[in-house]
């Protein structure tokens, strides 16, 4: 199946009005997160693309934007990785299967994955930046055969906050696959790295001509990510990095998610760096 | 439609009114299943609110208007339309402050959503200026009814349908100002005085000594259809010459005018200290983005019954003058008043042109005379104009 | 017994000395010796005398901080390509933290007291080390800058 022949979302009727999803299942992942595995209470399928967010709505509480974390080949599951963080996150938490959320969406802009055919690809993130990305990690490995090196670069507080963990190490076991984590520190003994993402940039194997970094950190960890970039070579049009800001309605009617001349919900949340590199530095924009 | 032939080739009739043929035209509408909204006094300003008649109007009133100030006063004549604009806008009525987006109900672990089914009223606007007709088609790109050619991908996905419902429900009746108030600059940003499209019928009040008339064309086949069904008398050649000096003498008397190139001006001076210093003088009270006819941002509210069981989603009007605004984990983005003064001013005179082709500025001056300090959106970007002006002939541009 | 000559060669080959010149590089191999350490072996400790540093030619070596009745806590780890070791450089010339082999490690031990005499009489070559120590220890401390932002503004729930 090539990326071409996706199903691409349809523009909902109303967009400002939730369908309703149960939870098939609730896997509690590092401390503070969540994966729910949803499932469209009226059967229709649920099509989006890597690097798009919906917004949950838990009932009589609010509503919250959250990426999709799952595979966007699978239609029928829907799957968010949740932090909590607010009011809407927590009361989220103590949702169990059965349980009903709205979801609006899927809104804003992809991750580009054609525009990367024919080069070495590099994951940079940290902590739950690598939920957002998994879908992309997802389907650049579904279309393998059209890049050439692969690479994550992943970093997390400690030895228990690696998100996904099997996964990384079901992704590590491939031959195709350079998987590098990073941990802030770890009991003596262990046997994996200790130090910044930052550092697992330099030591990676890629092509820095033919390379397209995709990085999914905090505002803040994202401009030393993008700087560790540009020492290894990669220019900031082949940079793709995420933000993040207030969201009310997901689709540019509310306002809230300006960021100088764009809306984050629909020219956002993923941007190639030197579209933005002009204004990233300018402060309380 | 703006050309005077109909698709018959016959040729429309440009009429007189008088202060009666006024009242017909509003009785027509109302006539016409349409609740007539228009100027009228309440509280010591002028609103737009529902009219029984064109009685209801301001007559003789004018408003003088200045930096943080608003006086009705008696005007030199007895005219309908010789104030300009006041504290509110149309987006009243095409965009209200609250507005039920959908109910819920809860049922066990499920609950179900349903959006509630009201008819949109017809209704019929009276008195719109050109800078409203302007705002009008800037919220129209805004809400995704009208195309344009903003780099922020383009087009809206999306199309409010209530906005393009209440929007598509309304008859509008523009005036061309026949004066021009202390804070208009209108002129300057090239959407007034004179109402060029978007209306149904456009009147031109004439009222020097004695009782007003005025020149009513029609802006579509609608309005020439109602017009034709008067029985007014044509306008005389004078008339329409007299309605064309009208219009050139409000152009000769704006009271302010917007420094040019304010688009590009701004996006270069993103950090420049002007924003430190209109901060000093900023309540960020969020007067400016309640009575501006463009601004568009809202929030929403969930409301809960006593039993839990009931909720409603709300949008509301918002303001990005507010802290909680920009709000995510951990803090607002916009701490300071002078970051949120800049995205408001940068938004409407810069960025509202990559979002969406446009400024999202036409002129009205309401946030200037609404403001309680007085800050004035044309002097603000005058003082930047003028300082990277100085700066330039002295040799040392500002960087970046 | 690592013959001199190959010990010049495997300094040569080092990133931290492969572009120095050879002449200078030779005053150097006077003070190498070829080190191997087992993985939990301590390449040195903190209050320890830091009179060698490091040059890692194979293996990760971690620093850590000893914390008493819990495991040590690594805080960095330094690889292959790397060096690992500045105390020798600056007075009293004692380690801070400790260092400890992950896996098999093959490194090149410089001597550092060794070194700091023939600094003191080669201003020269004192330079050329400076020139190389500086911006690997102000890289070191950036990152450790960053980490704390980092730990600071993703916080997890603790």
């Amino acid at each position: 199946m090539d990326g071409a022949l996706l199903p691409r979302p349809a523009p909902a009727d109303d967009p400002m009005v939730p369908r309703t999803f149960r939870i098939e299942r609730r896997v509690a992942e590092v401390d503070g997160c969540f994966t729910l595995t949803l499932k469209a209470t009226d059967g229709r399928p649920f099509a989006f693309q890597p690097g798009q967010f919906n917004m949950l709505y838990v009932f009589g509480v609010g509503e919250v934007a959250i990426s999709v974390s799952g595979d966007c080949r699978d239609l029928n599951t829907l799957t968010h990785t949740i932090r909590e963080v607010g009011t809407v996150t927590r009361a989220m938490a103590r949702l169990r299967p059965g349980d009903v959320i709205g979801v609006r969406g899927p809104f804003g802009r992809p991750w580009p994955i054609e525009e990367a055919y024919g080069n070495d690809i590099l994951f940079v993130t940290g902590t739950v930046g690598l939920a957002p990305l998994r879908p992309l990690i997802f389907e650049v490995l579904n279309r393998r055969e059209h890049f050439g090196k692969v690479v994550i670069c992943y970093g997390s507080r400690g030895t228990h906050d690696i998100l996904y963990e099997k996964q990384l190490h079901q992704w590590r076991g491939r031959f195709d696959l350079q998987v590098h984590v990073t941990v802030h520190s770890a009991p003596s003994g262990y046997r994996g790295r200790v130090g910044s993402v930052a550092n697992l940039v330099k030591i990676a194997r890629f092509d820095p001509e033919h390379t397209t970094a995709y990085v999914c950190r905090s505002e803040t960890m994202t401009r030393p990510a993008v700087q560790a970039l540009h020492d290894r070579g990669i220019t900031s049009d082949r940079i793709y990095v995420t933000l993040e800001r207030n969201m009310k309605c997901g689709v540019g009617f509310c306002g809230h998610c300006q960021m100088g001349p764009s809306f984050m919900c629909k020219d956002g949340p993923v941007y190639r760096y030197d579209t933005i590199e002009d204004i990233f530095t300018v402060r309380e924009l | 439609m703006d050309s005077n032939d109909n698709s018959n080739g016959t040729r429309h009739t440009v009429r007189r009114l008088d202060r009666n043929g006024l009242d017909a035209l509003t009785a027509a509408l109302q006539a016409d299943g349409r609740m007539v909204i228009g100027p009228r006094v309440r509280d010591g300003a002028i609103v737009y609110d529902p009219l029984d008649g064109a009685g209801d109007l301001p007559w003789g009133l004018i408003d003088e208007q200045d930096g943080g100030r608003y006086r009705l006063v008696p005007g030199p004549d007895n005219a309908a339309f010789a104030h300009v604009v006041g504290p509110q806008s149309w987006k009243k009525y095409l965009y209200p402050a609250r507005q039920t987006l959908w109910r819920g109900r809860r049922d066990g672990p499920r609950f179900s959503v349903e959006v509630p089914a009201e008819p949109t009223p017809r209704t019929a606007f009276i008195g719109v200026r050109a800078c409203e007709l302007a705002a009008m088609a800037v919220q129209d790109r805004v809400f995704g009814v009208r195309a344009h050619s903003g780099q922020s991908v383009g087009q809206q996905q999306y199309t409010d349908t209530g906005y393009a419902a209440r929007r598509a429900a309304a008859f509008i009746v523009a005036v061309n100002c026949s004066r021009a108030g202390g804070t208009c600059f209108c002129a300057s940003m090239g959407t007034g005085p004179k109402a060029e499209s978007g209306y149904d019928i456009v009147l031109t009040e004439l009222s020097d000594g004695g009782e007003s008339v005025f020149v009513a064309e029609g802006g579509s086949e609608a309005g020439w259809a109602l017009l034709d069904r008067l029985d007014a008398v044509p306008a005389g050649d004078g008339d329409i010459r007299a309605a064309e000096r009208v219009v050139d003498a409000t152009r000769a008397h704006m009271g302010r005018a917007m420094v040019p190139g304010v688009n590009r001006l701004l996006a270069e001076n993103l950090e420049h200290p002007q924003w430190d210093a209109v901060a000093s003088r900023c309540l960020s009270c969020a007067n400016c983005t309640m009575v501006c006819p463009t601004c568009f941002c809202t929030t929403v509210e969930d409301t809960t019954d006593l039993t839990g069981e009931h909720v409603e989603r709300w949008r509301r009007w918002d303001s990005c003058f507010t802290v909680d605004f920009s709000y995510i984990h951990g803090g607002s983005i916009r701490q300071g008043g002078a970051s949120r003064y800049r995205q408001w001013m940068t938004h409407k005179l810069s960025h509202w042109h990559d979002q969406f082709g446009t400024s999202g500025c036409t002129g009205c001056g309401r946030c200037i005379t609404w403001c309680p300090v007085g800050i004035d959106i044309t002097e603000e970007a005058r003082a930047i104009h003028d300082d990277c002006h100085r700066t330039d002939d002295a040799g040392t541009g500002r960087g970046g | 017994m690592v013959a001199i000559e190959g010990l010049g060669r495997l300094l040569a080959e080092h990133p931290f000395f492969t572009d120095m010149q050879p002449d200078t590089r030779e005053i150097v191999v006077g003070c190498c010796a070829n080190a191997h350490y087992r993985p939990g072996e301590f390449l040195f400790k903190e209050g320890g005398k830091a009179d060698h540093f490091y040059l890692i030619r194979q293996g990760t070596v971690g620093v850590e901080v000893h914390v008493p009745g819990r495991p040590g806590v690594v805080v960095e780890t330094i690889g292959e390509g790397d060096i690992i070791g500045w105390s020798w450089l600056v007075p009293p010339y004692t380690w801070s933290f400790d260092a400890r082999a992950m896996d098999q490690v093959r490194a090149i031990t410089i001597d550092g007291a060794c070194l700091r005499t023939k600094l003191e009489a080669n201003h020269e070559l004192g330079y050329e080390l400076y020139k190389r120590f500086i911006p690997i220890m102000g890289r070191r401390i950036a990152e450790a800058r960053l980490r704390i932002v980092e730990l600071t503004t993703e916080p997890s729930r603790d």
